[in-house]
């Protein structure tokens, strides 16, 4: 299930739940300097929080490496993706961009982070409402218009499919945080609209045959279009209630 | 004591294998090159450099010890500055992949740790770190129930595949893959890529690395040398 505009505060909000796996995302739209490499785009700086609500696992203190590796295996996947084309969130072109902070948070863990997250992140993006910015021409001080807000552009829809390998034999889809803990090799997969990978995500673990990724692939399409069916129904609901 | 002179260097150039044109930088390895890890080895791939230290097995801390086999503790530094996420990313991709070779049930409530120095980054880092930990844990003497080996490539703008890409080579591409294959099966045991690309380059790929993948592991079994001197270390 998925539910939008969870967090008032929030520029774009979305919260998720994949069986008990619960998580929400809340982008924060900041006004920033471009990195020199890149002075014509803004950027994203995703971060993932497993904190110790979610699972006796995590421990209060810094990110572990489970947050970690997610984090970048989100910048990554939008990076990949193209997502958002990164020259939308550009105001002055070496001078002023939009930096987009989008955090999120686990606050339930039952296995399956990883599609979560990117379900939750895109659905949150689509929502995400930036306001109008001009630069006043005498003090060269950029103006915020709070009223007049402008939607962020989605280039592709993209969906994560997650499995559990057990020894190349057994393939679970969408495992549960039992079913990880037993199982012996992760396998996310990242698929777009027009059925292009943006990810192959197997962090090490037992090997897997060729026709065992393949088939892993393929179930990830079918899932990319059943996944997109249920994000416009909510797009589309809260138009009509709009 | 002896000091253990045993600088084996093995250099090979760039070769074809297959029916995919696939050429490799030039790649060398050295093991046992530093006195204190139990295990040693740097690996350099063209320009791309990187050295590796294992410790192991020993003491393990009561909260982080598992009671059925080892626990592996992998750490990358980067040449500049200090590790930030990119790393902790690539360490679950080495730990993982090395957990699975390795044979972890024969020292329970052990610790292993392996260090990744980034010395020059030119391109395909990640399978650099693969391969000279792969190296390093060979170097300690570890059980591993296969050798695996990590290999980079590159899909250009223009379709075109290119394998162990240069740093240069890695900013022009649409797509960045790092595979790593285990000397057994020949199957995938680690996949991390970046960028997109359709299914058919996935599986013209993989049958690319298969290839590829044999040779690389020929190549670094044939640079590991015999091992008369672990004897005089132990003394």
């Amino acid at each position: 299930s998925l539910f939008t505009w969870s967090i008032s505060t929030a520029d774009g909000s979305a919260l998720v739940k994949l069986g008990n796996t619960t998580i929400i995302c809340g982008i924060k739209a900041e006004l920033a300097n471009p990195t020199v490499e890149a002075p014509g785009k803004g950027y994203i700086v995703p971060n993932v929080d497993l904190p110790p609500l979610c699972s006796s696992r995590f421990r209060p203190g810094p990110p572990g490496e489970e947050a970690q590796a997610a984090s970048q295996f989100i910048a990554d996947v939008i990076e990949s993706s193209e997502v958002i084309k990164t020259e939308d969130l550009s105001i002055d072109r070496g001078k002023l961009c939009w930096v987009l902070y989008c955090d999120l948070m686990c606050l339930d863990y039952d296995g399956n982070i990883l599609d979560a997250c990117v379900i939750a992140l895109l659905a949150a993006l689509k929502n995400t409402r930036l306001p109008e910015v001009t630069i006043n021409k005498e003090t060269s001080a950029p103006e915020v218009n709070l009223e007049k807000r402008w939607e962020l552009q989605i280039h592709k829809h993209l969906v994560s499919a997650s499995f559990c390998i057990f020894d190349d034999s057994i393939l679970i889809s969408d495992p549960t945080a039992e079913e990880e803990t037993l199982s012996t090799a992760h396998l996310t997969v990242v698929t777009d609209e027009d059925d292009r990978l943006c990810s192959v995500h197997k962090p090490g673990g037992t090997s897997l045959s060729g026709e065992r990724l393949q088939e892993c692939i393929s179930r990830a399409t079918t899932r990319q279009r059943e996944i997109q069916k249920l994000i416009a129904k909510v797009a589309h609901s809260v138009k009509k209630a709009q | 004591m002896t000091p253990s002179a045993c600088d084996k260097s093995a250099f090979s150039t760039m070769e074809v294998c297959g029916s995919l044109t696939v050429s490799l930088r030039e790649f060398g390895c050295e093991q046992s090159l530093l006195s204190r890890p139990d295990g040693s080895a740097s690996f350099v791939q063209g320009d791309t450099s990187v050295m590796a230290g294992v410790y192991g097995p020993a003491e393990v801390k009561v909260s982080k010890e598992i009671y059925d086999r080892a626990t592996l503790e992998v750490l990358v530094q980067p040449k500049v500055g200090l590790p930030s996420v990119r790393e902790r990313s690539q360490e679950q991709c080495v730990r993982e992949t090395c957990e699975a070779s390795l044979l972890l049930t024969l020292h329970p409530r052990s610790s292993l740790t392996l260090i990744l120095q980034v010395l020059h980054d030119d391109g395909s880092l990640l399978s650099c770190c693969l391969n000279a930990a792969c190296m390093a844990l060979m170097d300690a003497g570890l059980p591993m129930s296969c050798l695996f080996c990590g290999v980079t490539c590159a899909i250009s703008t223009d379709g075109q595949i290119i394998t162990d890409p240069t740093a240069a080579q890695e900013k022009e591409s649409r797509a960045l893959m790092t595979f790593a294959i285990d000397s057994a099966k020949h199957s995938v045991l680690m996949s991390s890529t970046k960028g997109s690309f359709s299914v058919h380059e996935v599986s013209g790929l993989m049958t690319g690395k298969k290839e590829c993948a044999p040779f690389q592991t020929n190549k670094t079994v044939n640079a590991k040398p015999k091992r008369p001197d672990v004897t005089n270390r132990l003394h």
